[in-house]
């Protein structure tokens, strides 16, 4: 299994959000976490990540094998971790170009590999870069500055091509996205799954799983998974609202 | 001397580690007693075989410094300093005339090597000529023959006194008077060595000048002295670096440097200074209070300073630029960290007075642990500046919630058909941006490093190549430790 998460709770600033979170995930495999507004869909994605003032009470974490609570988000991302974030911040006079080789660079040193040689790093951005479909100077302008809604989420999507991971979490990726957009996402999503990856797709909405189609959606309430089921279960959920999966607990 | 070792800048070895020059050199150093009265100034002139003219200089500066009172407006505490406790002159005693370097006092070399500044043929491949001063004492400066073929003098201020006495005359002193300020008088007073080039008509340097510094001897004020002077037509740029090394008493450095470009002529001048900054208690540091001032005395010329500060306990300096000359330009480009309990009071001056000058000031404040960083910049347009333009740019960024940031920036405009702009920005490293490289596999300190130098990036592009890269891993270096 690449992501255990076994009876998880997790405090922020002594409030508890999750409450006994399980979920698992296997290689090859796409998630979807569904749930209303304020019941720790992004809460999840930050204990996961390793994200400060997120407190993990109890329950473990275990990815590929090795509970990660204990390490720093750095270590983690480096560990084949990557988050999609759902509000892409700016760092200004950073190129893209240089950001991605820093961390490129990174995750090599951590495993003790030689940093990337500039001609197969340039090759790499090429390629990634037309998955996503991003003009060629983008990747020099400062990250995120000036992005729209659409560039931002594009940009994070490449940034994940780039950096390869093993288990990808897309943090409601598809908020803020015109159809266009979403599409686009959506084919640079699907052209990197693979049997050795696995995705965790947050999502609000159904649409966006018409074209990332999972394998799983999982329904959250009030800080736990309450219902788990196959794609069929997010149509479901589309038709009948959330107020279905009240009445059913 | 182990040839592996030897690297190109002192700065990069600096910045591999915590601050490793905590060694000092055990040479015979020949000193003048402790203290400063007119006799010193006699030991120091005659020291240097110094013509009359230049003693009567310095005594005349000593008796106006006996006048005046050290300015208290800066933003900066410190302890008031004794100058009768300081040794106004310590100079290795040279064994005999220096023909070669072979010559040169063994320890001495072993010295530069350490600091990593190689003498030899190396070093003329990589086309960079230096004039290594230690001390108060030039040693033989390298490539005076391939610049001699151009007619240019890059010599200590020493030799130019005795091989250029005229040159020295007439422009020393000229841009900074030594009546400008407190520590000006006492530089003019007992000024040690330094640098003077003189690029002579239509001639473009075709390398770039450098010189290192090193301050040694215990209770030792170093009090440089730079003359630059760039005949018409003529471009130079010079390289200041220096390092220093660690000690427990507080160094005084208050060196000058004056500037003076003729018609079409430009000196591009570029400073990282690293002097070592005081413990992480705030114990010990140098002090720099200096002068640095150009003077655009002719038509269409151009003085640029570019600094990236990041050592010292405190630093006093204004970098500024005259614009004398009808379509002269100014610039400043500044990148100024303090880190623990450094104190910073800097910013630059332009002073508009002929038709059409314009001046650019760019400056970036970045400031951690419980320091204090303040700009404090002046535009002056007089009545007959017709056209002036400036633009200033003052960003600070705060690293923490104990450090301070402030600016003071003065605009003084008597003529209506300028144009002055100013801008200011106060920022923080968020901690989303922080988690976001995190995130990335981008641990804390390469974060750090990072987001500051994208913040930096407009003035460490001013910089050139070689020193832009040892600033950038030197910014990072400064700000270990400082997350929060």
């Amino acid at each position: 299994m690449l992501l255990n998460i076994v009876d998880l709770h997790v405090s922020i600033n002594g409030k508890e959000i999750l409450k006994g979170l399980n979920l698992g995930v296997n290689y090859g495999e796409v998630h979807a976490i569904m749930g209303p507004n304020g019941t720790g869909k992004s809460t999840l994605a930050a204990a996961i990540t390793g994200r400060e003032g997120y407190e993990i009470t109890s329950g473990d974490i275990i990815y590929k094998g090795q509970n990660i609570a204990d390490l720093s988000p750095d270590v983690r991302a480096n560990l084949g971790i990557f988050l999609s974030f759902q509000y892409p911040v700016e760092i200004p006079g950073v190129s893209i170009t240089n950001f991605m080789r820093t961390a490129i660079n990174a995750k090599r040193e951590y495993q003790g590999e030689q940093p990337i040689p500039a001609g197969e790093f340039l090759k790499k951005m090429e390629e990634k870069k037309k998955l996503v479909d991003i003009q060629s100077k983008l990747t020099n302008r400062s990250v995120n500055e000036g992005f729209s809604g659409g560039e931002k989420k594009k940009n994070e999507i490449f940034q994940m091509a780039m950096l390869e991971p093993q288990l990808a979490i897309l943090d409601e990726t598809d908020s803020g996205l015109d159809i266009d957009a979403l599409k686009v996402v959506a084919n640079g999503v699907n052209a990197l799954r693979s049997e050795e990856n696995a995705f965790v797709v947050i999502t609000h909405y159904q649409r966006l799983l018409d074209y990332i189609v999972p394998d799983f959606v999982h329904v959250m309430y009030d800080g736990k998974i309450v219902k788990s089921g196959s794609k069929g279960l997010a149509l479901e959920l589309e038709e009948r609202g959330y107020d279905w999966i009240k009445e059913q607990l | 001397m182990n040839e592996e070792k030897e690297k190109d800048n002192i700065i990069d070895e600096v910045t591999s580690s915590e601050y490793k020059y905590g060694f000092v050199t055990d040479i015979e150093t020949e000193t003048a007693a402790i203290g400063l009265t007119e006799d010193t100034i006699h030991f120091i002139s005659k020291k240097k075989n110094e013509p009359e003219w230049l003693l009567e200089y310095r005594l005349k500066a000593f008796r106006y410094w006996l006048t005046i009172e050290e300015p208290d407006w800066a933003l900066l505490k410190h302890p008031p300093i004794d100058y009768q406790d300081i040794i106004y002159y310590a100079a290795p005693k040279p064994k005999k005339e220096l023909e070669s370097l072979d010559e040169v006092d063994p320890e001495l070399l072993d010295t530069f090597n350490k600091l990593g500044i190689s003498l030899d043929e190396q070093k003329m491949m990589t086309g960079v000529a230096v004039d290594a001063v230690i001390d108060s004492v030039s040693v033989k400066t390298t490539f005076q023959d391939t610049l001699a073929k151009h007619g240019i003098i890059f010599c200590s201020f020493s030799d130019a006194v005795q091989e250029h006495p005229d040159l020295v005359r007439k422009y020393m002193g000229t841009v900074v008077p030594h009546t400008d300020n407190y520590f000006a008088a006492l530089n003019t007073a007992v000024f040690s060595d330094g640098s003077f080039c003189y690029i002579p008509k239509g001639v473009r340097c075709p390398i770039e000048l450098s010189t290192y510094f090193r301050i040694n001897a215990a209770n030792t004020g170093q009090f440089e002295r730079t003359l630059l002077v760039a005949d018409e037509g003529a471009y130079v740029s010079y390289l200041e670096g220096c390092t220093a090394p660690q000690r427990d008493e507080n160094q005084l450095h208050a060196a000058i440097v004056e500037i003076i470009t003729h018609d079409n002529a430009e000196v591009k001048y570029s400073t990282v200074q690293n002097w070592y900054p005081g413990d992480k208690n705030g114990k010990g540091g140098i002090y720099n209070f200096v002068t640095k001032r150009g003077l655009c005395k002719g038509a269409n010329s151009k003085i640029s300073w570019t600094q990236v500060e990041t050592g010292s306990a405190i630093t006093w300096k204004y970098p500024s630029c005259i614009l004398q000359g009808d379509n002269s330009i100014g610039e400043f480009y500044s990148v100024a960290v303090t880190n623990n309990f450094q104190q910073a009071d800097t910013g630059s001056k332009m002073i508009h007075i002929g038709k059409n000058t314009k001046s650019t000031i760019i400056s970036k404040g970045i400031s951690a642990g419980k320091s204090n960083n303040a700009y404090r910049g002046l535009v002056r347009v007089s009545k007959k500046a017709d056209n002036a333009r400036n633009f200033s740019q003052c960003d600070s960024l705060l690293l923490g919630d104990k450090c301070g940031a402030h600016t003071f920036p003065y605009i003084k405009n008597n003529n209506s058909t300028s144009v002055v702009e100013h801008e200011a920005t106060t920022s923080k490293i968020s901690e989303d941006q922080l988690f976001y490289c995190q995130q990335r596999g981008i641990d804390t300190e390469k974060a750090i490093g990072l987001i500051v130098n994208g913040y930096a990036k407009e003035v460490l592009n001013k910089l050139p190549m070689e020193f832009a890269v040892e600033a950038q891993k030197l910014l990072a270096i400064t700000l270990e430790g400082s997350v929060g």
